[in-house]
């Protein structure tokens, strides 16, 4: 980064997201208010623990599929990357009917088998959480696989080390620097779950607490009660990062040369496992994007016009917002890597936060604060737009950081020999190595923006619906199928954008 | 040449359009979204509203009813809102509280409800009863009682009452019709019910995905499938213990700046301009009927049960908790 405005860019953009999503939080506690039912607490046990499971679960098996994927090699692989996005960039509904389209009462598997199955309840809830987040978590240790300088994997082959040896060199220490903050962010994205754990959840025994912050809200307009419950939960999944973040430990392989895709020798049981995982992964991941496609093509010809204004403002907003969170997140990593660790880990696991703020209270929070200055409605897609790329960042902080502290410690030294510095390092050096990370920053912050629901609703003007939002509507208007059609443009809209930005990271991206 | 043509030609439409601001009041309706949407009674009504009122009539789609509630609690005094159009019957305690809205003063002579109305803040423009939904291809004998539909065991999906009103709706429905015996009945039914859902169309996107037997909707939900799909295989269950009525309810802001613009706007409401366009469009029924009912709506329940606004204040806890405890186990 260059220098002194590269911090100072960092150090507003921290403002900027804490002022985002505290001054929010800030706002509602001040409103009167009591504790939300006695429910509520019972709840945030039931929430914490779903999410604890929900991250295990999810890393757990992201492991050998990030494994597989970088030891086998074949046609497609790069189409299946980019699918395997897909699941977690999905509108909540969607992917519930999609999950439901195949495991469901009446789904394709049920009907294969011929057996009455009921997924509702905890597996449920845990099948829809790893189907979101599986995806995501391998995608986050695949991107420290590509860490690994190429010439370490040549020498791991000529050593002729089986799969302990190659496990001790390469995997545990990578798994070290990955997993804590794949388990962090998944943790954090399903302790907000709502619609996907009631519904999947089969009942109010899956209540999480987002439900009882939308009850408070909506229901009871019991303002300063969701407040004092989102800030609970804030305060024990600050607990949960700052610990999570402590394991992890930078992977420190040192630079390579080497262009070349070099493969690993692998053991033949393990290279059946390999591909049993692919295979498995792949029918888990993907048959519930088929029903949604399926589903999708009856309804493409009752969709209504307003569909298409809706998809050109959510492509506004989402593009918006994504270049907004790719600029903030390169300028905040950067700045973190000049702090003290500890100082650095707690910056870090406090913007992580924002992962597990409540949408809603972000919503109903800066509306109560904007509404004494200005029509809040007269900043839906601006605010949608804002906060999206407040709630990507720290994704696109776990992908940043290990990248720029890999590229300071291998080129740092060799940058300032050169008196490579500012604007000419950022250009030679830290872009072309950092253009994997960004790419697929940039797909994630822009398809996750195309699907949200959050904030939007609740500033609706006439003319400003976006997608998703049209979808909801449709499908509170009986018109199902016209909603699986909306559903289906979005989710091609999503993928090919999701698409266009990783493959343009990885056709920039090299090393140097 | 051609763009000095342009600039000016776009100076006088702008400076037309500013002062069409100026002379044209703008009546400003707070709704839910589907009343609005293109395909709901939303542009009928604007239609024929702003052929006689000489001003704008703008619909603002806020999420539900009870969003909408919300966002005008939020706003306070500053909303730009004139009217609301679509607050349901269980939230007109929470709307008292708010001391958001003015008396409507309209005549309510031309009422059809069942039963008898004489709010002098909330008017009604549309009702419903809430049913049980099947499909008549796998439901052979649907049940005619809540005792029936336990006995029955068919499995059914609802709404979940901490965040959509049908949801609400179904546990006073079932509080006013078995009282003191409410909890008993919840504890029968809970194997039945496959999921509980956050709102209404969740609920009914999963019951046409074939996820459940039964899911909870309303007497006219049978008529959109007949009327629009032609598919005739929908059906609501008549219930023997009577059926919960949901009254949609329009009122005016205390704060709107356009009280005669937004009162001419209530009793456009009751015309026959408004009332005969909800049945085909809303799949409710008008609430001030004059024309004859489309085909599908005509076989309604005939035991309304509704009760008044402090029955509801009383029992809403109650009858949640009681839910919560028969469910979530």
């Amino acid at each position: 980064m260059a220098g002194r405005a590269g911090a100072l860019a960092g150090w507003v953009a921290l403002a900027a997201v804490g002022l985002i999503s505290l001054a929010p939080l800030a706002a509602l506690l001040a409103q009167p208010g009591q504790w939300p039912q006695s429910y509520a607490l019972g709840v945030l046990r039931f929430t914490l623990w779903q999410a604890a499971l929900s991250a295990l679960i999810s890393v757990g098996l992201a492991i050998p599929l990030s494994a597989a994927l970088v030891h086998r090699r074949f046609a497609g692989k790069q189409v299946l990357l980019a699918l395997l996005g897909a699941p977690f960039l999905l509108p909540v509904v969607v992917a519930v009917f999609g999950v439901l389209a195949v495991w469901g009462r009446s789904g394709w598997v049920a009907s294969l088998l011929g057996l009455p199955i009921d997924i509702y309840g905890l597996p449920g809830l845990l099948l829809v959480h790893v189907f979101f987040n599986l995806p995501l978590a391998t995608r986050l240790i695949l991107q420290g696989w590509a860490l690994v300088p190429p010439e370490h994997l040549r020498l791991c082959a000529q050593l002729g080390l089986g799969w302990r040896g190659q496990w001790r060199v390469l995997g545990a220490p990578l798994l070290r620097a990955s997993l804590p903050g794949a388990l962090l962010v998944v943790f954090l994205f399903s302790v907000t779950s709502f619609a996907a754990a009631l519904i999947l959840g089969g009942g109010p025994g899956a209540t999480t607490v987002e439900l009882a912050i939308y009850q408070a809200l909506r229901l009871e307009f019991n303002l300063g009660g969701a407040a004092r419950l989102a800030l609970l939960q804030l305060a024990i999944c600050l607990v949960v990062g700052i610990l999570a973040l402590r394991f992890a430990r930078p992977v420190g392989f040192g630079a390579g040369l080497a262009l070349a895709d070099i493969s690993l020798p692998r053991a033949r049981w393990l290279v059946w496992g390999d591909r049993a995982i692919l295979v498995l992964a792949a029918a888990f991941l993907m048959l519930p994007l088929l029903a949604i496609v399926l589903n999708g093509l009856a309804g493409l010809r009752d969709m209504p016009a307003a569909v298409w204004a809706a998809l050109a403002r959510s492509l506004g907003v989402a593009l918006g917002s994504g270049a907004l969170a790719l600029c903030a997140a390169v300028a905040m990593a950067a700045l973190l890597l000049r702090l003290h660790a500890s100082t650095a880990r707690g910056v870090e696991a406090g913007v992580m936060l924002s992962l597990a703020a409540s949408p809603f209270v972000l919503g109903t929070g800066l509306f109560i604060l904007l509404n004494p200055v200005i029509a809040p409605a007269r900043l839906a897609l601006l605010l949608t737009g804002l906060i999206n790329a407040v709630l990507i960042l720290p994704i696109l902080l776990r992908l940043f950081i290990p990248a720029l502290a890999q590229i300071a410690a291998d080129y740092g030294r060799l940058s300032a020999m050169c008196g490579l510095t500012g604007a000419a390092r950022l250009r030679h050096v830290t872009l072309p190595l950092l253009a994997r990370p960004l790419g697929l920053g940039m797909g994630l912050a822009v398809a996750l923006s195309m699907g949200d629901l959050g904030v939007i609703t609740l500033f609706a003007a006439p003319d400003s619906g976006t997608l998703p939002m049209v979808m909801q509507r449709l499908m509170g208007a009986y018109r199902g199928n016209a909603a699986a059609g909306a559903g289906l443009v979005l989710v091609s809209a999503t993928l090919a954008l999701f698409y266009v930005f990783d493959r343009l990271g990885a056709r920039y991206g090299h090393r140097i | 040449m051609n763009n000095r043509l342009t600039l000016a030609a776009a100076l006088v439409v702008a400076t037309g359009a500013a002062s069409a601001q100026t002379t044209t009041p703008e009546l400003v309706v707070y709704t839910y979204d589907s009343f609005a949407s293109e395909w709901g009674p939303g542009p009928a009504i604007k239609a024929s509203f702003e052929a006689s009122c000489a001003c704008t009539l703008t619909f603002v789609a806020a999420g539900d009813g009870a969003e909408v509630l919300s966002r005008l609690r939020l706003e306070g005094s500053r909303s730009p809102a004139d009217v609301v159009v679509g607050l349901d019957s269980s939230l007109i305690p929470m709307a008292n509280d708010s001391g958001l809205f003015a008396p409507h003063g309209q005549d309510m002579a031309a009422l059809t409800l069942p039963i008898d109305w004489d709010d002098t803040t909330y008017l009604p423009f549309d009702w419903g009863y809430f049913a049980f939904v099947y499909d008549t291809t796998r439901v052979e004998t649907p049940p005619t009682s809540f005792v029936m539909l336990d006995a029955l065991d068919y499995s059914i999906i609802i709404q979940d009452p901490r965040s959509s009103t049908p949801g609400l709706g179904l546990l006073l429905w079932i509080k006013a019709a078995f009282g003191d015996r409410s909890g008993a009945l919840w504890d029968g039914l809970a194997d039945q019910i496959v999921t509980v859902t956050p709102g209404w169309s969740e609920a009914y996107g999963l019951f046409i995905a074939g996820e459940a037997d039964m899911v909870l909707s309303y007497t006219t939900s049978p008529a959109y499938h007949a009327i629009v799909e032609g598919d005739e295989t929908k059906a609501a269950a008549t219930f023997a213990e009577g059926h919960y009525m949901q009254i949609e309810l329009a009122a005016q802001l205390a704060s709107s700046d356009q009280p005669e613009l937004a009162a001419a706007f209530m009793a456009h409401l009751l015309s026959p301009a408004v009332q005969d366009v909800i049945p085909t469009t809303n799949w409710m029924y008008p609430a001030a009927q004059s024309a004859p009912l489309p085909e599908g709506f005509a076989q309604a329940p005939e035991r309304a049960l509704n009760y008044p606004t402090e029955w509801i204040a009383e029992n809403r806890q109650a009858a949640v908790d009681e839910w919560l405890a028969a469910l979530a186990r």
